[in-house]
């Protein structure tokens, strides 16, 4: 058995085929672990995806709170007081498929509330207002970066989503395509001028 | 809040991405949170407290130039180390792309990452043939912040995904507060720059100063910087050699000065800026700025309003520019004034608040940093660790 060949001098089948067995399992266990190597790659980009949505949340909730506070604070006049009350209001309030439009309302209006550098001055006058706009500005420039973190995330899950290993062998599981949170973000440039 | 910091040179070799990390820290450090940098240092080397030395940089061929990066079992293993005894709560990697501790770190650390690219360098060969890993490794960064849209204009056609925009911070007040030195007063223009560099443009400069001095005798040029004084000179006619002046390297406190002294910096860069700190010291220095239009010069100097700009690499038009400069001390007034209201958006006071804001948005809601267990040992790539 030595030289491969049988009693009869015919070379032995077995030995080929547990050769072809071996890689066979080698390349199997290499591409299992390649696939669960890529599923540990998702796993990780969904979670960064909640926890960047999370963010994004907690900023909007943050802009809208302190737009409410401010348009009912009695420091802007009554007009645009409504104007900004309506545009929070509607923002904390709305449906999950109607968010999109709701925050980017909001920024509107922020930005024709605050179209006036002269009207940033009035409410940092004013008792307390200090304060409100250092928040209200702070919250302006974050929902941006938020947003920005969180497509950046949505983007680079999707472009493996749509990879074919992960498409062949489902390795997203039941996870929902994750979806970019697009909107109007543009802050009021009276609030963020700092220069 | 514990924050990170992995500087990915060598922190005894002076650079623009050690500068930032170095002043970044103190801003922290004085704003009461805990700071600890990683950075490629010798364990005999002197370091400030903040940083942890993870061992001796090797010299390697990369970008064109030699760097000087960390890579192998040791580091990998001394990034875990410190990525273990951090408890951090965000972890800031500077140049995550380039093949040293912030690849490293990006490898080994799950949870909050925050991620500056510095530089925006077209993709290289390499970079391309290491794609998928450099984009797994890419992918746990929560938040990506580029120097200038220019940079993150490339970033993203690049690397695809999307980034902030926050420039480079200068301590703003350092500058403007010090002394000119009367010896370097009186129709000088500064050059700031390694001389034998050519992308820092010096001979740009030096095929435009006959016709600056055919214009203006008695101009003086300044040059700061190291490199063979004898060869930058060469090509100048020998009776106008001594219209340059050659300082050598200086430190922080005469570069200050010197950008206090001068009537006219300028920065004749030929290419590969991101950014352009140098500018936005001049300007707080209150120096009046020509530079080479590229695109981050541009961006620095609000499209030529805070400061002028010239065609690149055209000396004619660098001469023709800085005569009119020199002669016209209203308009020099003009963009000193200019300068100095647009260069407080660059302030550490502004950039720091802005990059603890990321900060801010990546920790709302997440765990602390921790050693990413995952992505190695053979216990990981069996499946059988699940998070």
């Amino acid at each position: 058995m030595r030289d491969g060949r049988g009693p009869d001098g015919a070379p032995v089948a077995l030995r080929p085929v547990t050769a072809t067995l071996i890689w066979i399992v080698v390349a199997l266990v290499v591409v299992g672990l390649y696939l669960s190597w890529t599923a540990g790659r998702l796993d990780r980009l969904h979670a960064r995806i909640d926890a960047a949505r999370a963010a994004l949340d907690a900023q909007l909730l943050r802009r809208a709170s302190v737009a409410q506070e401010l348009a009912t604070s009695g420091v802007l006049d009554p007009a645009a007081s409504i104007v900004l009350y309506e545009a929070a209001h509607a923002a904390r309030q709305a449906d999950e498929d109607q968010r999109e439009v709701a925050e980017s309302e909001l920024s509107q209006a922020l930005r024709a509330v605050f179209s006036d550098p002269r009207q940033v001055e009035e409410v940092r006058s004013a008792p307390g207002g200090a304060e409100a706009a250092r928040e209200l500005s702070e919250a302006v420039r974050r929902v941006p970066m938020a947003r920005r973190f969180h497509n950046d995330a949505v983007g680079a899950a999707r472009r493996l989503r749509e990879h074919r290993k992960v498409r062949w062998f489902r390795l997203a599981g039941h996870a929902p395509f994750p979806m970019a949170f697009e909107m109007d973000d543009e802050p009021p440039q009276a609030l963020v001028d700092r220069a | 809040m514990r924050i990170g910091i992995v500087c990915p040179y060598s922190w005894d070799v002076p650079g623009g991405v050690q500068f930032h990390i170095r002043d970044l820290a103190e801003y922290f450090i004085r704003q009461g949170h805990e700071v600890s940098v990683l950075a490629p240092a010798d364990d005999d080397t002197p370091l400030p407290p903040y940083v942890v030395p993870a061992g001796r940089a090797v010299p390697v061929p990369y970008n064109g130039s030699v760097a000087r990066l960390n890579f192998g079992f040791l580091s990998a293993a001394r990034v875990r180390r410190w990525l273990h005894e951090g408890r951090f709560d965000v972890i800031h990697i500077h140049e995550p792309t380039s093949p040293s501790l912030g690849l490293l770190a990006c490898w080994a650390a799950q949870g909050p990452i925050v991620a500056t690219f510095h530089t925006s360098n077209p993709r290289s060969r390499a970079m391309i043939a290491a794609y998928s890993i450099l984009q797994a490794a890419l992918e746990k960064i929560s938040a990506r912040i580029a120097v200038s849209e220019y940079a993150r204009r490339t970033l993203v056609e690049h690397l695809g995904g999307d980034a902030v925009v926050i420039p480079n911070g200068v301590d703003v007040d350092f500058f403007a507060r010090a002394e000119p030195r009367p010896e370097w007063q009186g129709h000088t223009i500064g050059f700031i720059g390694r001389i034998d560099e050519p992308r820092k443009g010096l001979p740009v400069l030096m095929r435009a100063l006959p016709k600056i001095l055919a214009a203006r005798p008695d101009t003086r040029l300044l040059v700061a910087g190291r490199g063979d004084e004898e060869e930058a000179v060469a090509t100048l006619p020998a009776e106008l050699r001594s219209h340059v002046e050659f300082l050598g390297m200086i430190s922080d406190e005469d570069k200050a000065r010197l950008l206090r002294s001068i009537d006219l910096y300028v920065a004749p860069n030929t290419g590969g800026e991101s950014f352009g700190i140098i500018l936005v010291e001049a300007m707080s220095a209150g120096a009046p700025v020509l530079a080479s239009d590229l695109d981050a010069f541009a961006q620095v100097l609000d499209q030529g309003t805070a400061g002028e700009l010239f065609a690149n690499e055209d000396a004619d038009a660098l001469a023709d520019a800085a005569v009119r400069l020199l002669g016209d001390p209203e308009r020099r007034a003009e963009l000193r004034e200019r300068g100095r209201e647009h260069v407080r958006r660059f302030d550490w006071s502004t950039v720091g608040a802005d990059i603890l804001s990321v900060y801010e948005t990546v920790t709302a809601g997440a765990a602390a940093v921790a050693a990413d267990d995952r992505t190695t040992g053979l216990r990981a790539r069996l499946g059988l660790v699940r998070d």
